[in-house]
């Protein structure tokens, strides 16, 4: 027999008020049903809490990346080319109309030496010279700094304190670096006094003023060092405050200011500023607290290769006016940056007469950053690319950021299948009702109800079904992503573990971004599915011949 | 069923107990319902059991018939295909006049929503509405939302006038696993003339009661059919029930006879 499949009707209005009522009751009596869609419910939390936090920690690295690399960066393939100005002025001639800034700047290795409690330490560094009056119009170098006026104009001149005391980041523990609270000039006195006071109290290890003093006697140097290491244990269970005094006396007391003693009084001088990518200058105890090696007003050492053929190693001191915290754990624990004047100096290539040195790369920052891909191809038209690459910063960190998206999209479409599975749990269900229902619908055709309106019943049926599913786990979704670093507090106590190590990933606070469009697209895919599984059993019934229904027992 | 059977034998004769005197309908008054040779034969694992040969009745306006045949003699077949459930393989199905039988499926729902009340052994409510939705769900069925609720006053309000009738008017909003049978019949006889029709088919209506409750439900009918001019067509296997009606047609071997009575 024919029973003709029909559309149902487009207005709301138009829908008979049966389906209303016998939909409702349905909804309201048969918890299985309810039952049914707990697995849409927690498909569709599920993917919502994935997708925020993945595009919160997306977000967050893009901005980090994109914060410390400027739009575009034109670099050399070889060790650097000559006048800088001249290539500037050649990037101006191709693409003036989109650039809002440049800077140039030398990357070179290089390893950083310095002393504390008597022991030295080296860490390799990538150590840029950047030109302090124009990197802040080539990328947000500045707002990585940790004091608020070099934030406002950077400068390297080191001031007396104001630095931050808190991570600036949400949800750090206040107080985590109250040892920058004296950072700065008065620190460096401090440390000065605290040496002179030493060498008084202990004349015998005061060492002789030479010149020449890279021989430092060894057993001073290692009875200095036990001491000191054990006035840290007595004091190693208090706050970093208490480690300082006991430690640094003693990197000062090491040569620095020995050999300049007479012409350089490191009390009212300092050397050449350097900025010390904060991860270098401290490290992380067991209770993730940042205790400090280094502060802006202590002195380092850097050793480079210089402009040479082949090349020798240059060093030179260099005094610590600021920490740079991007929180990028790559950038945070290799960049040192230092001026690109005195860099030049050093490794030879700056010319006397007309002071120009050499750069290995040009940071270009556009007006508008979606253009990054056209100014990018315009420099490669015009430019010798054997001898230059020109990348935007997608191209730098693009594998990186690909890594994320490529994650995100495995993922929702392994929890979409969670959610079709789903599907054929409602679609099982809907038959059983329909089965249960047979005598039902046979006796609302003779009622004089039309196959398209017990099609209706199922169809709005599953329809509200796929509602209350994903509506419920959408509310929880949110709350669970509004709520997530409490709950992963609570899953910490609960485990005993870290469930989310800051140490690990340089933030306190798990990132989430909550995309409207995403969520909606997540809702109305579930409620698709539950209307699509319900379409077949609805189907079936709006096909049973009423006599047959009426007679079902 | 067998209850109905042995409580037949016991049936006090005749509609003596009815105040208003009964007047047999008219002979020549307009044949409201009719049907024409129909047949209908079903299939069992490939035989073709015939169960109706050529069906001929007519069914005159505000007559009381009962159709009265053997389980398995295609009684409720017959109503089926009278109230447009089914299709004959052949014959038709005329309604005041107009064949119904082929009418699309839309205009078939409609005569059933409208025209023709049924009621049944079972008495089908659904399960989930109260006794006063139950009576209410033809006119869900025929109105959209938004007409319901403009003139749900109005619906209700005849809903319980009718529930009054059948006297069930003090368990509106019972589910009717909370009634009796006799109760729930009561219910679904309201059902049937909700939206008016001028026809009610009956099909084996007290053949789940008990016999007092069956003659009550049977007390209703009659009244509906004298104070409400309604046509009635029950069918049943028991000969005591038939003898309430004005007419009673035999089917026997799949076509219909004249009975004695």
């Amino acid at each position: 027999m024919d029973w003709p499949l029909e559309l149902p009707p487009p207005l709301l209005t138009d829908e008979p008020m049966y389906k209303l009522i016998l939909c409702w009751r349905y909804l309201s009596t048969r918890y299985i049903a309810l039952a049914s869609v707990i697995s849409v419910t927690l498909g569709v939390a599920t993917m919502i809490v994935v997708n925020s936090v993945m595009s919160g920690f997306a977000h967050e690295m893009k901005d980090r990346i994109h914060g410390i690399l400027s739009d575009v960066i034109f670099e050399s393939h070889g060790t650097g080319f000559d006048d800088p100005e001249y290539h500037m002025d050649r990037i101006r001639d191709v693409a003036g109309d989109y650039i809002a800034g440049m800077t140039p700047t030398v990357h070179v290795p290089a390893m950083l030496t310095f002393e504390y409690s008597g022991k030295s330490y080296t860490r390799p560094v990538t150590l840029i010279g950047i030109d302090e009056k124009t990197q802040g119009q080539a990328s947000d170098f500045g707002k990585y700094l940790l004091h608020p006026g070099n934030r406002e104009k950077m400068s390297f001149e080191l001031r007396d304190g104001g630095f931050d005391t808190a991570d600036r980041q949400d949800g750090a523990p206040a107080g985590g670096r109250s040892a920058l609270g004296e950072a700065g000039w008065s620190y460096r006195r401090w440390c000065v006094e605290r040496k002179k006071a030493f060498d008084a109290e202990h004349p015998q290890r005061v060492e002789p003023p030479e010149p020449s003093g890279n021989l430092v006697p060894d057993g001073s140097e290692s009875t200095a060092g036990l001491n000191d290491r054990e006035v840290m244990l007595t004091s190693g269970e208090e706050e970093a405050d208490s480690e300082e005094p006991a430690g640094h006396p003693t990197s000062m007391a090491a040569d620095p200011f020995q050999p300049q003693a007479e012409t350089f009084d490191p009390a009212k001088e300092q050397h050449t500023g350097l900025v010390l990518g904060v991860a270098l200058s401290n490290f992380r105890d067991e209770s993730g607290q940042e205790q400090f090696l280094l502060l802006p007003g202590d002195d380092v050492r850097l050793t480079f290769p210089n402009a040479a053929n082949p090349p020798g190693a240059a060093t030179d001191w260099f005094t610590i006016v600021d920490l740079y915290e991007s929180k990028m754990s790559e950038y945070d624990s290799t960049f040192v940056f230092v001026p690109i004047q005195e860099l030049q100096k050093l490794r030879g290539t700056l010319n006397p007469q007309t002071n120009i040195g050499d750069a290995n790369s040009i940071q270009i920052r556009l007006k508008d950053e979606r253009d990054a891909e056209l100014v990018r191809d315009k420099l490669r038209q015009s430019f010798a690319m054997q001898l230059y690459s020109v990348s935007t910063w997608r191209d730098k960190q693009g594998p990186l950021l690909a890594a994320v998206q490529m994650e995100t999209s495995i993922l929702n479409i392994l929890l979409f299948l969670i959610i079709a599975v789903a599907g054929f749990g409602i679609l099982a269900i809907f038959f059983m009702i329909v089965i249960e229902k047979t005598r039902d619908i046979g006796v609302l055709k003779a009622l004089g109800a039309s196959g398209r309106g017990i099609m209706g019943i199922f169809l709005s049926y599953g329809l509200s079904l796929g509602m209350v599913g994903s509506g419920v786990g959408m509310v929880l979704g949110l709350m669970f992503v509004t709520n997530i670093n409490q709950i992963a507090k609570g899953l910490s106590w609960l485990t005993g573990h870290e469930v989310f190590d800051p140490s690990i990933y340089y933030f306190y606070k798990i990132p989430t971004i909550i995309e409207p469009w995403t969520v909606t697209w997540i809702v109305c895919g579930a409620m698709l599915i539950a209307v699509m599984a319900s379409v077949l059993p609805a189907r079936r019934a709006a096909r049973l011949h009423p006599v047959e229904a009426l007679r079902y027992e | 069923m067998s209850e109905t059977k042995s409580a037949a034998l016991r049936t006090p004769r005749r509609r003596s107990e009815s105040a208003v005197p009964h007047v047999p309908t008219a002979p020549d008054a307009a044949v409201q319902l009719k049907s024409q040779g129909l047949t209908k034969t079903y299939r069992k694992g490939g035989v073709p059991i015939p169960v109706l040969r050529g069906v001929d009745v007519e069914v005159r306006r505000g007559e009381f018939l009962a159709i009265i045949g053997q389980s398995g003699s295609g009684k409720s077949t017959l109503l089926h295909i009278l109230a447009t459930l089914d299709a004959p393989d052949s014959g038709e199905v005329h309604y005041e006049g107009r064949r119904i039988d082929n009418l699309p499926h839309g205009q078939r729902d409609r005569v059933r929503n409208g025209q023709i009340g049924m009621i049944f052994q079972f008495y089908h409510l659904l399960p989930e509405l109260t006794a006063l939705e139950n009576v209410l769900s033809p006119l869900m069925i025929s109105s959209s939302i938004l007409g319901y609720w403009r003139r749900r006053r109005e619906y209700t309000d005849r809903a319980k006038e009718l529930l009054n009738v059948v006297g069930l008017g003090h368990r509106l909003k019972h589910r009717p696993r909370e009634l009796s049978g006799g109760e729930m019949q009561r219910a679904a006889i309201a059902r049937a003339l909700i939206s008016g029709p001028q026809v009610l088919l009956a099909d084996e209506p007290t053949g789940n009661l008990d016999r007092g409750t069956g003659q009550e439900i049977l007390q209703i009918l009659g009244r509906l059919n004298r104070e409400r001019q309604l046509t009635i067509v029950m069918v049943t296997h028991d000969m005591a029930i038939a003898e309430r009606a004005d007419r009673v047609v035999r089917l026997v071997e799949g076509r219909a006879e004249r009975s004695k009575l």
